[in-house]
Order: structure tokens, then sequence, then C-alpha cells
């Protein structure tokens, strides 16, 4: 294989690598938002349902939660959801994994979205509420800049984890860039690319740590 | 009728009575001084009279308007309940400024919000000239105040002094009827509580109507047109400062005015 050729398949499983990250990060924060208040919300029932779904999401491994997701639809009810291919990305091995990645981010990012928003001090709703603000108002213009000032170390760890755990998706043969290399490249007894592979991470994970010291700092002029 | 009438106010946590069977009563332009010892039930009285908590019982008017009325009010709608809350103002002891705020941010904050929601009721209304109005009034307030020089600064860079003197013109920008004072130095150095209590006198010299809860008997025997002493959740005793002070007539009264004292000499 020529260089060439193995860059390009290569890039080819970063891009679903980045794909994936990207789609995982944009629909699991607002869906963390959602469970968050879930988990907050004064109606028993449904806080309770919330934190024992959290609780099987956080409780085993990602990688059987990508088998159940793509394999118990077809296996157990006869529903082939994830079979299709359609010759671009966005087949459905692809989607599954989507799927899978969301819900398990969407639930640790509802934990540390919960832990800072209890974080804020009982004072400042307060303070929001004798001004004659309304509920939204005191969480738009009050809590939430606070809140995101104490989870985004946090959220940046969960974050770069994210970059790395995408590398799991090869157990259901989305065409990652783990997947693509061991199928096409190391079949073929050519071992540089895993460092290849290695310096893409490094560079990805860089760039989001700076992304991160950036947002921490824009936000060190005041205290929470 | 007073300008503001307190009937029979209850509260109840759970079991425990902290309040039981408060009457008040405030004229305009009345500084009313409310003393106690720990626990007696002043903040819970405070944060009853602010629709931060409802009462179990009794009856509020303001300015002859029913404001409360634990009889057919057990659940106030969130839209009545923010107006209600708007004829007072509350500074607490422990400031609760908004911290991403800059000094002047905190002070229009809420009243901006206030001009959107207006403005998008009525839409002979511009927003930008009502905005230069409000500029305007927090610069006025941050002078009387003496932070004109900190309008730009967060506070996180702030005394407490100059915190709790940002959060009396926070209040004060929403033009309460009432202004509620929680022990607002309580919190202060002693040798930074002059710079607030400086602030609370000059409000006075406005005739602006007040209730100060407060632990600062000086100032309480100064300021104030009336005291009133709680204990146990009830009122033991009130009058002119004068009467409260120098002649107490109850012995729970006798013996909180002694034991701050005592303090005072050590
Ligand atoms: N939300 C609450 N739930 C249960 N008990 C409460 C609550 N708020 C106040 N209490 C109780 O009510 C009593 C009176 O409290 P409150 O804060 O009104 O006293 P206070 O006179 O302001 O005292 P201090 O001088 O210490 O501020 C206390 O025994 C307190 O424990
Ligand atoms: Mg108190």
């Amino acid at each position: 294989m020529s260089f060439e050729l193995i860059n390009s398949t290569l890039l080819r499983g970063f891009g679903t690598t980045c794909l994936l990250f990207i789609l995982t990060l944009v629909l699991s924060l607002p869906l963390g938002l959602l469970i968050m208040f879930g988990l907050k919300c004064p109606v028993k029932i449904v806080s309770w349902l919330c934190r024992i779904f959290v609780w099987i999401i956080r409780g085993t491994p990602l990688m059987l939660q990508l088998f159940v997701v793509f394999y118990v639809p077809s296996l157990l009810f006869g529903i082939k959801l994830f079979s299709f291919t359609n010759g671009t990305v966005f087949e459905g091995r692809f989607l599954a994994a989507l799927i899978t990645f969301v819900i398990n981010y969407a639930c640790y990012f509802s934990v540390i979205f919960k832990g800072g928003v209890d974080n804020i001090s009982r004072g400042q709703y307060e303070a929001g509420k004798v001004l004659g603000l309304t509920k939204s108002q005191i969480f738009y213009k009050i809590v939430l800049l606070q809140v995101i000032k104490t989870i985004i170390s946090p959220i940046s760890n969960e974050v770069i984890t994210l970059v790395k755990d995408t590398s799991l998706a090869r157990v259901i043969s989305v065409a990652e860039i783990f997947f693509i290399n061991e199928t096409e490249i190391l079949s073929k007894a050519i071992v540089w690319p895993l460092f290849y592979i290695a310096v893409f991470f490094l560079l990805f994970i860089g760039l989001l740590t700076i992304l991160f010291n950036y947002l921490e700092k824009k936000l060190s002029y005041f205290k929470a | 009728m007073a300008y503001l009438e307190i009937k029979n106010f209850c509260k109840k946590f759970g079991e425990h009575e902290v309040l039981k069977g408060i009457d008040l009563s405030i004229e305009k332009g009345e500084v009313l001084s409310i003393i106690g010892s720990s626990g007696s039930g002043k903040t819970t009285l405070l944060r009853c009279i602010n629709f931060l908590e409802t009462p179990n019982k009794g009856v509020m008017v303001l300015d002859g308007e029913t404001l409360f009325n634990a009889e057919t009010d057990k659940k106030i709608r969130e839209k009545d309940l923010r107006e209600k809350r708007l004829n007072f103002g509350l500074v607490f002891q422990s400031f609760n400024l908004f911290p991403q705020y800059s000094v002047a941010d905190n002070i229009t904050l809420a009243p901006l919000l206030q001009l959107k929601e207006k403005c998008k009721k009525d839409k002979t209304l511009n927003f930008a000239e009502e905005k230069q109005k409000i500029i305007a009034d927090a610069e006025k307030l941050l002078e009387k105040t003496g932070l004109t020089d900190k309008k730009n600064e967060y506070p996180c860079v702030l005394s407490g002094g100059q915190q709790q003197r940002v959060a009396i013109a926070r209040a004060l920008a929403l033009k309460p009827k009432i202004l509620c004072f929680d022990e607002p130095t309580s919190a202060l150095d002693p040798e930074l509580t002059g710079e607030v209590l400086k602030v609370i006198r000059a409000l006075k010299g406005e005739d602006r109507t007040m209730i100060i809860v407060t632990h600062e008997m000086g100032f309480a025997k100064n300021v104030s047109d009336s005291v009133v002493f709680m204990a146990n959740g009830v009122i033991e005793e009130e009058g002119n400062p004068k009467e409260v002070f120098e002649n107490p007539k109850s012995e729970k009264l006798k013996a909180f005015l002694a034991g701050i004292n005592n303090k005072e000499g050590e």
C-alpha cells in the first residue's frame, strides 16, 4: 500500500470519528439538560425514573450498551432497525452508535449539570425572586452562567473522554478510525499508522484543551 | 388605617410554630425596627412580608389593598406573586449580588427585564428612551450609595460594605413601596457597618418606609420611629424607641437588652 492510499483510507476513518464526536456532543448536551430537569423534578415518580435510568446507563459498560442498541431490536423483536446501508456514513450501524453515545453521555452530563445547579446558593434564587424576576429569567439570566462556570472543567473531562470513547463504535463495525485501520491496513502488516492515529488523537485533544482553557479564562472575571 | 397592616401572621414549619400571630402596622414614611434574639422569627416575618414564604394564617393590607389573605390565598399564581413581591424590596444579610454582573448591571438587570416585558405589551413605549431613564436612575443610586467609581467593578472585588451598598441600590432601583432589611450589617466587619448604616440613615431622610431587622441597638434607637421586640414568634413589646430602650416593661426585653449591653461592655 502506498502512503497516499493509507493516508486517504485513514482520513475516511477520522472523518467518521469526528462526525460521531461532534454529533454526540451537540445532541447529548441538551438531552443532558432535559434529564437534569427530570432529576430535579418535584414530582417524585419522574425524578425516581430519571435516577434509575441514569444509574443503569452509568452502571453498565458503554460497549454493552452498543451491543444492546444494535442487536436487540433485530434479534429479539425481529425489527431490522439498524441493518440498512445507504452508501453514506449515516448508515444503520452509525446511527446505532450515535444513539448509544448520545444517551450515555447525556446521563453523565445530567449529573454534572445537577451538581452545578445544586451548587448555586438559595440566596441567588431569592434575590431574583424579590426583584420580581420570572423563574425562567432567574434560570437564564442569573443561574446559567454561574453553572457553566462551575461545570466547565468536569465537562471538559467528559468531552476528552468522549473523543477516545468513539473508538468503541468499532465493536458494531462502525467504520471509525480503528476499524478501518484494522480491516484495511493492520491486516496487511503495516504498523506505523498506529502512531499516525496517536498523533491524530493528541492533536484533537490538544485543540479541545486549548478551547476549554480559553472558555475558563473567559469566565474567570467573576467568582461564582 | 395604617399604610401597611399585618394581622395575625402565623407560620409553621412542620410542627414548629415560628410565628404565632404577629400584628404590625407602619405608617407611610416610617421606619420600623425589629429586634429580638436569634431564632425569634424575625427573618421568617420579613420573608413572609416579601412573599418568599406563605403564612399559614393572617392578612396583609398595603395602602388599602389586600395583598394577602390566608383564607383565600392558599395558592398564589406565579404572575400575581411577582407583582405582589414588587411592592417590597429586601436587602439580605449576605448581600446575594449576582457575581457575573458588574455593579451597574446588578442594579439595572431587573428594571431592564421589566422594561422589556412592558415594551412587548405596549408598543408605544420607546425601549431606547426608557432604557436611558433606567440607566440615569441607576447613576443617581450609585451616587447616593457612594459607588460611582465602582460601577464597572464586579462584586468579587468589592468589600462587604460596598457589596451591601450595591444590594441596597439594587433594591431601590425597582422603587419598592417598602424596603426591608434583614440584619444588613451582621455579615460585615465592625469598621464597615458605619458606611452601610449611613446609607440607610440617608434613606430615612427621604421619608422612605422601611422595616429593619437589626442587632445594632444604637442605630435602631436613632433611626426608627417605632421598635418591635420579638421573642419566640410573638411581639413581646413595641413602642417608640425611647420607651422600648430606656423603659422596657417585659422581663424578656429587659434580659435581652441587658445581654446586649454586657456584650458591648466586654
Ligand atoms: N425553612 C425553614 N424550615 C424549618 N425551620 C425553619 C425554616 N426557616 C426558619 N426556621 C426556624 O424558624 C425559627 C426562626 O428562624 P428565623 O430565621 O426567623 O429567626 P431569626 O429571628 O431571624 O434569627 P436570627 O437572629 O438568628 O437571624 C428557627 O428556629 C429556625 O430554625
Ligand atoms: Mg434572621
